[in-house]
């Protein structure tokens, strides 16, 4: 067995039991979509906190926030898309339970991964400048054009992550992970920045390694193994959120969701029955969930 | 020309926001929301035939693709990274909303109260910052009142020509923000040093009635014409993108 690849196949509590308080934890997908939402129950479910989160915010910063769990958060929205705001990251915020906000423009959360990626100090860029990211980030500096224009531009300091989780459409045992959908968003780029050892793609199926040409083009081939550490087979592992073409976003659920925050027991009894349990509990309660509302319209026509 | 007294709201409005596009020829035309992504639409379905329109995802999309539908034929792809790449390169023009916005631009779709502890967090600056200094940026209001024409926007999320003359160099050379199209009326940046000017008003409203629902002294010119309805091309290609009126159920007449 000396000569074995690694075995990287794992499951999501396996994964987040690797996770300590205090980390650096960047998430993947973009607002409601494609997000890692079976990594995120993992994470709900120990008792991790004090994490730093790095994320294009959809509900996975809402549920994290939540549950208490975040002190630093990098964002540049939080959004589920069809429904513009987030309740739970709304409340986070309004009852400044967040303590550490860091609120930067969208294309500087890029430059942040990418610079981290490529372990640069930082990446120089025009957006930010002259914006209210400027007042509320005291510690953002700015760098001169070494050149003939002399321009100052804002030096995005890099981003290093202990911990990244990304959902893709497909992957191999190994790690070589393939996006389906419209947009890889900045999957690659979360995992980049990651330091090795805790680089997690949890994946709608598994694949055997030759099959990974047959549903999409080797353009799609956007994650290689060298990024990955662990492989977790989560096949509708994003609900909520969208995984397309595996499936859309769970509209009626996600406004569920969002009506369950209105108040602490409704949240509470939306908890207990989807997010106390494991996944494949989570898993259930939504189809029977699904099933109840069927049937409540089937009685209304 | 379509009888302006009976021309509905929207579509005077959805002529007005395709109007912002006028002369850009083949850049991206980004709207966000139904009315700025039917005005882009519009435009290029008429006086603008060169724009890059997306459908919203990560497509640009060729032909006069009705708002919602999914019978696209894709022309190009534009996932967002390539958005971002697009508008730093300033190869964009976009059309978003405004929370707030005052007399020079500043706009704030981040939260409102003071941004340590928001009374509302709204979205996030998102890509406010990058745009408003990368690219041309018009804006779209559906309700134009004096709590979102303010004197202070609470947090900049999108940068005003005060601020992007603070900077100068490549920034202030090229600042660019467009228009800011109302229910009310339309408005540029013409007047003295860039501030908020008054370019025509809509069907039915006077110069005081935008005056008096602008929270910040309006520049206004001496006599302020009529906002222009649709003519019969433009129509046409109105209810071909938009053929289920989504543009009525946000701005009623």
């Amino acid at each position: 067995m000396a000569n074995a690849p690694k075995n990287k196949i794992l499951t999501e509590d396996q994964a987040v039991a690797t996770i300590e308080s205090g980390m650096t934890v960047g998430i993947g997908g973009w607002g409601s979509r494609r997000k890692p939402m079976s990594l995120v129950r993992a994470l709900l479910r120990t008792d991790v906190r004090d994490l730093t989160v790095v994320s294009y915010g959809g509900p996975d910063v809402g549920l994290l926030c939540a549950a208490g769990k975040v002190r630093r958060l990098v964002y540049g929205f939080v959004s589920l898309d069809s429904i513009a705001l987030e309740p739970h990251f709304r409340a986070a915020r309004q009852s400044g339970s967040i303590p550490e906000p860091v609120e930067y423009d969208e294309g500087m959360l890029q430059w942040a991964l990418y610079a981290g990626s490529l372990r640069l100090p930082f990446l120089p860029t025009r957006a930010g400048l002259g914006s209210g990211v400027m007042d509320v980030n005291s510690s953002l500096k700015t760098v001169r054009s070494p050149y003939a224009d002399g321009e100052e531009l804002l030096a995005v300091p890099a981003i290093r992550l202990d911990a990244a989780f990304v959902h893709l459409n497909r992957s191999d045992a190994r790690g070589n992970a393939q996006f389906l959908g419209p947009d890889l968003y900045f999957d690659d780029l979360f995992l980049a920045a990651c330091e090795p050892g805790r680089r997690f793609v949890s994946t709608e199926k598994i694949v055997p390694t030759e099959q990974l040409l047959t549903e999409g083009t080797f353009h799609t081939l956007k994650i290689n193994r060298s990024m990955v550490d662990g492989v977790i087979e989560a096949p509708n592992g994003a609900h909520f959120t969208t995984c397309e073409p595996d499936y859309g976003r769970d509209e009626a659920f996600q406004k569920a969701y969002v009506d369950a925050a209105r108040d602490a027991d409704s949240w509470k009894a939306f908890s207990d029955r989807f997010l106390a349990g494991s996944e494949a509990e989570y898993q259930k309660q939504v189809a029977s969930w699904r099933a109840e509302v069927a049937a409540a319209k089937e009685a209304k026509s | 020309m379509s009888d302006t007294v009976s021309t509905a709201l929207a579509d005077v409005v959805a002529v007005a926001c395709a109007e912002a596009w006028r002369g850009d020829g083949e850049i991206f035309a980004s709207g966000m929301g139904t009315m700025p992504m039917l005005g882009a639409r519009l435009a290029r379905a008429t006086f603008e035939p060169d724009l890059m329109v997306s459908d919203g995802e990560a497509f640009f999309v060729a032909g006069d693709l009705p708002i919602g539908s999914t019978q696209k034929t894709v022309e190009g792809w534009i996932p967002f990274r390539q958005v971002f790449d697009t508008l730093w390169g300033g190869r964009r023009h976009v059309m978003m909303g405004a929370s707030q916005i005052d007399r020079f631009g500043n706009t704030n779709i981040a939260n409102i109260g003071p941004w340590a502890k928001p009374k509302a967090q709204l979205l996030g600056v998102r890509g406010g910052p990058g745009n408003t200094v990368n690219n041309a940026t018009s804006f779209f209001v559906p309700k134009h009142q004096s709590s979102v024409f303010v004197p202070e926007v609470d947090m900049v999320s999108g940068v005003g020509y005060d601020r992007a003359a603070k900077l100068g160099g490549f920034i202030a050379a090229r600042h660019d923000l467009r228009r800011v199209i109302t229910n009310l009326a339309v408005l540029d940046f013409g007047g003295p040093g860039h501030a908020m000017r008054l370019v025509s008003v809509h069907p039915g409203v006077s110069a005081d009635d935008v005056i008096a629902n602008t929270g910040f002294e309006l520049q206004v010119p001496s006599s302020v014409p009529v906002s222009r309805g649709p003519t019969d091309e433009e129509m046409a290609a109105i209810e071909r993108i938009d053929p289920r009126g989504l543009r009525h159920r946000e701005l009623p007449s």
